[in-house]
């Protein structure tokens, strides 16, 4: 294998990796040994415990310190004469421009993030330089190969869409664990510690708002002479309690459901004059945060054990009191975050609580914490696999070896008896935005909506930008950047709030709208078209977007999502669970038996299939193995994988 | 349950993993221990991974000294002559292994693995050996048969860009879920002489090449007692007579064994680092499923080339079982 042309193409190759992680470190180990001598790294995290387990360059004691640096200090330890740069970065720095990707022969990535994936295609496609892709999540993960003209680039294909829930299913009508988890995280737990004054349906639930609202708006703040324990039992009551009840004077929305049960504090735990606890001494003593914590104060040891109702009860309280008395200063502030022990906590009760109410299954602050998390399972071994995979490819890049790249899936349940089985690549997609110059067309109101809209919801949101720039024939109708002067700066913003027909030069139907995106180097037009009506629950932006595909949400195992039906009128707005970047791994949506691309498709080798025959194949096919991909965009729900809802469209 | 449950540390170390197999599985490699014997590229790798996913203690036996041509797959031995003169590999090994996970007891077991007796065996839930003769595979693979408990034993090889793996679990049962129910399987394993005693004629029928190929070369290092792995190009002409010889036998094609192909293996003396890579994730993945009872294990040859990037399972032995994983179900009510 090692002739010597192949030696010559590693020993001269300058290789960028993208992502020092579990994929990361597994990859640089291997270059290393194969005999690549100039490789640089980027990566803007830095190294926690529970990355250990695999991610093996890394030590304890270098916890909180840069995983790019650290992994090349690791690697040289055994090939000492070698060259690894470290850049502790966000490969979305304008620094890492077309022109430093224009550097390296080619591009490894071992991401966590759609995000960052579809940048650094963009970014391989401006420069010319080709990607090797790769993702994993527990034993399932894949290599693909993307050469600009050559095989299809990362976004040819569509990518799984963020699961979204419809808001009632969240605020009212539960039926999922996951629901319960949402619900806690991002209207609980922001309403009580995330900044005030945020839209939040825990207020209002029944259909004299007014009334209910005011009185309301007192429950959940939290007077200075105020006894915790008595406002803790406060919002307890209030969110399980009297809101439920409120819930259930709405006759219509039980007719198909099963009703909620009110739980109040009284009827879990008794009210005692003095709240004991023994315990409370030690999660003082220590006084840095990670030591605060209800499980510690009340003796709970195992995460993985299932709290009874009364328990988890306990623990809101509990944190809830931890938090107004050890983390008062943060209130107001925090997000939840899944390496907060007394966020895990609150949000495990105040979940189960929910559920309880409802009859839902409940869990345990292991499995909580993986959904609210959005933590995606990883095992070294994949990793290895995978890296080993992308050191194949690479090598074949180098040489040129057109022929010979593949696409390789490891599966976990062999298939025709493969366990690694190589896919030809597919031919690039001829109506792909990214790589190709088919423009895209957008249905919108142009008399209500605004500048803003379009590029919050479809050229950030959607097509991925940055740093976009927004043109109607020659006139600048939108910028960003540091360069501007004031009055730039003033006339964009201002046009951000004007709707689309009265804009300085106006946008109406037949316009046609240039999107760039400077730094990625991407550039495509939009064809306006007007419309006047759309429908409230299937298009809740407002506007439709289309020749820009996007791959119906997945939830694990293949279930479709039974909430889309559960909407009502007024839930205009869906909590949006897009997840919180964890690890280098991401998401395989394990859809793979049944629809793989047959082996004699694969062993005949050479021919790339025609356009019709790819056309008419290709989704299918695709739809196979794909998409290992973004867990940020998916929501796992059963094993427990995600979910950092951000609220999308707020009126 | 006391002393049974992981500990604060393990389930925050393990999180990851324990999400993909579970705390029982976790649990259950803590207890496990593991010997590994030749350490080159491939068993290197497969150190790395079951250390981290939390074994319970992994013995290494090389008594080998450190080469360049040793360390050319090796990532556990600084490139430091200071460091590495006068150590064996195996303690070499041991040392940086250590440093991955302290919760793993690494070890060094001195000597020759073919004088290691059954009851030096018995105290391993898994042995995997590697670059060893054909008949020190054979007689490990039976004394890992002869001890009461059960011991899973794995030979793997890495030559150039191919590997190979086999696995004899001998008789294994282990609990699968469906639905709501759990089934429980059997798989009735052959030893490693009892697989590659198969006649050819009754091998599956696109057998791997890899296959027929490694049984010539092993059975040509054998006749020509060499060291394993001990072969260049020029050994070509013989082992091609060999082939025919082979062949003729077992009234088999000659072509499914192409030159191409031995030249290759016969050349490949060091080893390709993304295919050790390779080797050692599948092998690992293997012996962390067959300790957890987790998963369906593989049965029983493992094959990769990365010529055709195709990584593929081959059942070889005196049973076949159409389904690869259950031959015989039987529901337990749950
Ligand atoms: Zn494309």
């Amino acid at each position: 294998m090692a002739s010597e042309q192949q030696l010559t193409a590693i020993k001269g190759a300058k290789v960028l990796m993208v992502g020092a992680g579990g994929i990361g470190c597994e990859l640089l180990k291997t270059l290393a040994l194969s005999g690549f001598r100039d490789i640089h790294i980027i990566d803007m995290d830095t190294i926690e415990v529970s990355n250990l387990n695999r991610q093996f360059l890394f030590r304890q004691s270098h916890v909180g310190q840069s995983k790019a640096k650290v992994a090349r200090d690791a690697v040289l330890k055994f090939r000492p004469h070698i060259n690894i740069i470290p850049y502790h970065a966000n490969v979305k720095d304008p620094d890492f421009n077309v022109d430093f990707f224009k550097r390296f022969n080619v591009v490894l990535n071992g991401l966590d993030n759609l995000d960052a994936r579809r940048h650094v295609n963009r970014l391989c496609l401006a420069a010319g330089v080709p990607l090797v892709e790769s993702g994993t999540t527990g034993f399932l993960g894949q290599v693909t190969v993307h050469v600009k003209g050559r095989t299809e680039c990362y976004e040819c294909q569509p990518k799984p869409a963020p699961k979204t829930y419809p808001v009632c299913t969240i605020t009212s009508t539960p039926s999922k664990f996951v629901h319960c988890v949402v619900w806690a995280k991002d209207l609980l737990f922001a309403k009580l510690f995330g900044p005030k004054n945020q839209e939040n349906d825990l207020n209002v639930r029944s259909s004299d708002a007014s009334s209910s609202s005011e009185q309301v708006e007192d429950v959940f703040e939290h007077k200075n002479d105020e006894d915790i324990e008595q406002y803790g039992r406060k919002i307890f009551d209030h969110v399980f309690g009297y809101n439920i009840e409120l819930a259930l004077s709405n006759e219509d929305t039980w007719k198909n459901r099963s009703r909620p049960r009110p739980i109040y504090s009284k009827d879990v735990i008794p009210i005692e004059p003095v709240h004991q606890n023994g315990n409370q001494g030690r999660a003082s003593a220590a006084g840095d945060l990670s030591s605060v914590s209800a499980m510690a104060s009340l003796g709970l040891k195992n995460p993985q054990d299932l709290w009874s109702l009364k328990e988890n009860s306990a623990v809101l309280l509990e944190a809830l009191k931890l938090f107004l008395s050890k983390r008062e200063k943060e209130i107001g502030n925090l997000s939840f975050d899944k390496d907060d022990q007394l966020a895990v906590e609150f949000v495990t009760a105040a979940a189960n609580i929910r559920a309880s109410s409802f009859g839902i299954p409940l869990h345990s602050l292991f499995e909580t914490k993986g959904i609210a998390g959005n933590i995606v399972h990883a095992v070294a071994t994949t990793n290895a696999v995978i890296a080993g995979l992308i050191v194949i490819e690479a090598i074949k890049v180098l040489k040129n070896d057109v022929k010979n790249y593949r696409m390789t899936y490891c599966l976990e349940h062999p298939s025709k008896k493969m366990l690694l089985m190589p896919v030809e690549p597919f031919e690039p997609n001829k109506s792909c935005y990214v790589c190709s110059e088919t423009p895209l067309t957008l249905e919108i109101n142009t008399h209500c909506s605004k500048l803003r809209d379009v590029v919050d919801k479809i050229v950030k949101a959607k097509l991925g930008m940055n740093s976009p720039l927004i043109m109607q024939d020659s006139s600048l109708l939108y910028e960003v950047g540091d360069d501007l002067d004031e009055d730039e700066v003033a006339i964009y913003a201002a046009n951000l709030e004007k709707v689309l027909s009265e804009l300085p030069s106006p946008v109406r139907g037949g316009t046609i709208l240039t999107v760039e995106d400077l730094q990625q180097e991407l550039k495509c037009s939009i064809n306006i078209k007007h419309r006047e009506d759309f429908d409230d629950e299937k298009e809740p932006d407002g506007m439709v977007l289309s020749g820009w595909t996007q791959a119906p949400a997945v939830e694990k195992n293949g279930k479709a999502s039974a909430d889309n039906g559960a909407s009502t009128s007024g839930a205009s707005q869906a909590a949006s669970v897009a997840t919180e970047e964890d690890d280098d791994e991401l998401q395989i949506i394990p859809t793979l038996t049944g629809k793989k691309r047959k082996l004699s498709d694969v062993a005949g080798a050479g021919a790339a299939s025609s356009d019709a025959s790819s056309a008419a194949k290709e989704p299918k096919i695709k739809r196979k193995a794909e998409e290992i991909d973004g867990n940020d965009d998916v929501v796992m729900l059963e094993d427990g994988d995600s979910t950092n809802s951000t609220k999308k469209g707020e009126p | 349950m006391d002393g049974e449950e992981l500990t604060e540390q393990e389930t925050a170390l393990y999180d990851r993993q324990i999400r993909v197999w579970g705390a029982d599985a976790q649990r259950r490699l803590s207890k496990s221990h593991i010997l590994v014997s030749g350490l080159k590229g491939s068993v290197i790798e497969f150190c790395k991974n079951i250390v981290l996913a939390g074994v319970g203690s992994v013995t290494l036996n090389d008594d080998r000294m450190v080469t360049e041509e040793i360390l050319s797959a090796n990532f556990l031995v600084p490139a430091d002559p200071n460091v590495y003169t006068g150590k064996s590999l195996a303690e070499l090994c041991s040392d940086s292994l250590k440093e991955f996970n302290r919760m793993v007891r690494v070890s060094v077991q001195e000597g020759d693995l073919s004088n290691f007796s059954v009851d030096f065996f018995r105290k391993f839930d898994a042995v995997v050996i590697s670059s060893c003769s054909l008949s020190t595979k054979k007689s490990v693979n039976e004394k890992c048969r002869k001890s009461l408990k059960r011991i899973a034993f794995y030979t793997v090889d890495c030559k150039d860009s191919c590997g190979e793996i086999f696995v004899d679990l001998q008789n294994y049962i282990y609990s699968k879920k469906k639905g709501d129910g759990a089934f429980e399987c059997h798989i009735k394993y052959s030893t490693f002489e009892e697989a590659i005693s198969v006649p050819w004629k009754s091998l599956p029928v696109r057998v791997s090449k890899l296959y027929l190929a490694l049984r010539v070369i092993e059975k040509f290092e054998e006749l020509e007692g060499r060291i394993p792995g001990e072969t260049s190009a020029a050994d070509l002409p013989k082992v091609q007579k060999l082939r025919k010889d082979l062949c003729d036998a077992q009234s088999h094609d000659e072509s499914r064994i192409p030159d191409s192909l031995l030249e290759r293996l016969l050349e490949g003396r060091s080893e390709f680092p993304p295919v050790c890579a390779i080797i050692g994730g599948i092998l690992g993945q293997e012996v962390i499923k067959a300790i957890s009872g987790k998963g369906d294990p593989m049965k029983n040859f493992f094959f990769f080339d990365a010529m055709d990037g195709k990584g593929t399972i081959e059942d070889i032995s005196e049973v076949q079982t159409d389904l690869p994983n259950c031959n015989l179900f039987s529901a337990i009510t749950d």
